[in-house]
């Protein structure tokens, strides 16, 4: 390993910088060398002890983080394509046609990640090469959890087009990595939400579902709506009115939406957001790290639960009934505030923010999701909703603490 | 906004002397009231999911900043200082009643379209501030040429943002008596078994402030003495 970095350090190097030959592509060069090797940057000034993490180090255990989440994901495509062209039942093993089914998953996610990371890195280095700064490394997360929250048969070239807006008008434009005022993935996604409505709600959660319905081969009784577009259908209906009854018996147990399956993720949903599970094993790299906040996460799970025992007591149809628990582990909940509402950069800065920041964003994410059935995935909503309500937050919290430390002054000076 | 004042010049000057000129050109880009006086933007942001809606506000803003200015600055040595306001609100008023009637009478189904926004051609901070700043000090001929330069830019913007909304957002631009221009064919759209779909959040409200945004951010990359020091 020491003879390789010294060979680089030797011989490639030279190329880029000063009169290097390629001297051009200094910036890609730095990019890859200090993704690969630990940066040999000193302090000029100030602390000289340094913790050895740095942002790409940060952002590479985020990726670690996503792992199960990204392989359940993976796994999950497949078992749904095989259930809903009935070639398996949900009562085979989970590890029946395991290959098939991570073939076909890998089918469709691994074009996705390429995409993402093709158009965003490809933006970053056109304007880091522009602006003659070195490559930030803010995409590396960004560019992973693009293809995590996209639904299964999402036409590549809207991936793009999407990233692309994200990562010019959500970053770029207010000064790139850690200026950003929205998450970007988020806004990736927001902009597919409201560019392309048809391709990102309906029968696209399932690999060719349209396909295998067109042919006449999917399964009895299989829709490959989500669970939160079939309880969308029950807003505005009585609460055990033919329509509701229908709907809650997917959601009772042994039903495909049982609280057991939305909790392991075996349903139908974007790429890597099904699986409660996943997310929480996620959270604990985070949190075990000390990357992640556990104050942003439990709170938002708090918030979510909260407003579903509100719900429950209102009960004013059968959306509002399903048990504050299951509303948390269904649609995108757990991985929005494990990986999306934990983003340092658009989240609440102080302590006491933090829990602000999470718990309204749970609150508002259950509210919008069962208040407005146009837009069943309330998670996204919610966290670019607080992620613009963040530095507000901070605002107060600071006034309020000047003001605190102002008055224990006044008080102490009385006193003397 | 504009530092113009009353410049007590005797000498004759023609009316396309190279400061006049100016008065035309300046409005298109270094102080395009849009852009980089940000007024008007309400209207901006508005009318322009389709070029047809942008052009008619145009010729309508165009009509009225023209009739404005040169009425205003025809009266300015008898308007009294202090009620000059509501005397240049009358003005506009009663311009934007003529463009309202014709549009109601020769084309009403674009009049419903812009419905309160050639109304609220009174309230255009463009229309208003340029008779405050320049048609109050300043002889008509000049007056007129003010106008029409601050009515362009305002018009070449509307326009930019209208091309790329309807032909992103609606796939075809229509025009009345040209008919529909078409960009794709049809089969490339996804209901006709093709990959292409219209971008909807373009018709929506925020992607024109969001084209907007990109013509500043293009237009100050490009005229660097837009851009202020701080």
């Amino acid at each position: 390993m020491k003879a390789l970095h010294k060979l680089i350090e030797e011989r490639v190097k030279p190329n880029f910088t000063g009169e290097g030959k390629l001297k051009r592509f200094w910036v890609v060069f730095d990019a890859l060398e200090t993704f690969l090797f630990t940066p040999g940057h000193t302090t000029k000034k100030g602390v000289h002890v340094r913790d050895g993490i740095d942002l790409k180090r940060t952002m590479f255990l985020v990726i670690v983080a996503m792992v199960p989440a990204l392989l359940f994901g993976t796994w999950n495509i497949g078992h749904q394509y095989y259930l809903s062209l009935g070639e398996i039942t949900t009562a085979d093993p989970w590890n029946a046609m395991l290959l098939d089914k991570l073939i076909v998953g890998a089918i469709k996610v691994v074009p996705l990640i390429v995409v993402s990371y093709a158009t965003g890195l490809g933006i970053e280095f056109v304007i880091a090469g522009m602006n003659g700064h070195a490559i930030n490394e803010g995409f590396l997360v960004s560019g992973m959890l693009i293809p995590l929250i996209m639904p299964v048969d999402v036409p590549l070239w809207m991936v793009a087009v999407a990233t692309a807006f994200a990562v010019l008008i959500a970053k770029e434009v207010f000064g790139g990595t850690g200026m950003n005022i929205l998450n970007v993935a988020l806004t990736a996604r927001a902009f597919l939400f409201f560019a392309y409505p048809k391709q990102m709600s309906g029968e696209i959660w399932i690999h060719d579902v349209m396909a295998s319905k067109a042919g006449g081969v999917l399964a009895d009784g299989y829709t490959g709506a989500t669970a939160l577009g079939h309880l969308a259908n029950t807003v505005g209906q009585p609460v055990s009115g033919e329509v509701s009854n229908g709907v809650m018996a997917m959601f009772a147990d042994g039903g495909m939406f049982s609280l057991m399956n939305c909790f392991i993720g075996t349903i139908p949903g974007s790429v890597a957001e099904t699986s409660a599970l996943a997310a929480l094993i996620g959270a604990a790299i985070l949190i075990w790290t000390g990357i992640g906040s556990w104050r942003i996460i439990s709170s938002f799970i708090v918030g979510g639960l909260v407003m579903g025992v509100i719900f429950n007591a209102l009960g004013l149809n059968a959306y509002m009934t399903i048990g504050p628990v299951h509303q948390i582990v269904m649609g995108g909940f757990m991985f929005g505030a494990v990986f999306m509402a934990t983003d340092p950069v658009s989240a609440a800065q102080t302590n006491t923010g933090k829990w602000v920041y999470g718990f309204l964003g749970g609150f508002f994410s259950i509210m919008i999701r069962v208040f407005n059935p146009a837009y069943p995935e309330g998670v996204m909503m919610a966290i670019l909703f607080m992620n613009v309500m963040a530095p507000t937050i901070d605002h107060y919290v600071i006034e309020a603490n000047i003001r605190r430390r102002e008055k224990r002054l006044a008080a102490s000076a009385a006193v003397a | 906004m504009s530092t113009e004042t009353t410049t007590a010049v005797e000498k004759k000057e023609s009316l396309f002397s190279k400061k006049n000129r100016k008065l035309l050109t300046d409005p298109l880009d270094d102080s395009n009231p849009i852009t980089v006086q940000v007024l008007g933007i309400c209207s901006a942001l508005a009318i322009t999911v389709q070029v047809q809606q942008a052009v008619i506000m145009s010729l309508a803003v165009l009509f009225v900043m023209i009739g404005g200015n040169v009425i205003v600055s025809l009266m300015r040595n008898i308007i009294p200082d202090r009620i000059r306001i509501i005397v240049q609100l009358v003005v506009i008023a009663s311009l934007v009643i003529i463009v309202d009637e014709v549009l109601k009478a020769y084309s009403p189904d674009i009049s419903e379209k812009l419905s309160v926004f050639v109304g609220l051609i009174i309230t255009n901070c463009i229309i208003m501030g340029r008779l405050e700043a320049f048609a109050l000090g300043n002889k008509p001929g000049p007056s007129m040429l003010d106008a029409v330069g601050n009515a362009m830019g305002y018009a070449w913007i509307l326009l930019a943002v209208a091309l790329v909304r309807e032909v992103f957002g609606s796939g075809a631009i229509s025009f009345p008596g040209f008919g529909q221009v078409k960009f794709l064919p049809e089969g490339w759209f996804y209901a006709n078994g093709g990959f292409y779909e219209n971008n909807n959040l373009m018709i929506l409200p925020p992607m024109a402030l969001i084209t907007v945004g990109v013509i500043i951010w293009i237009q100050r990359a490009r005229n660097r003495s837009l851009i202020e020091e701080n």
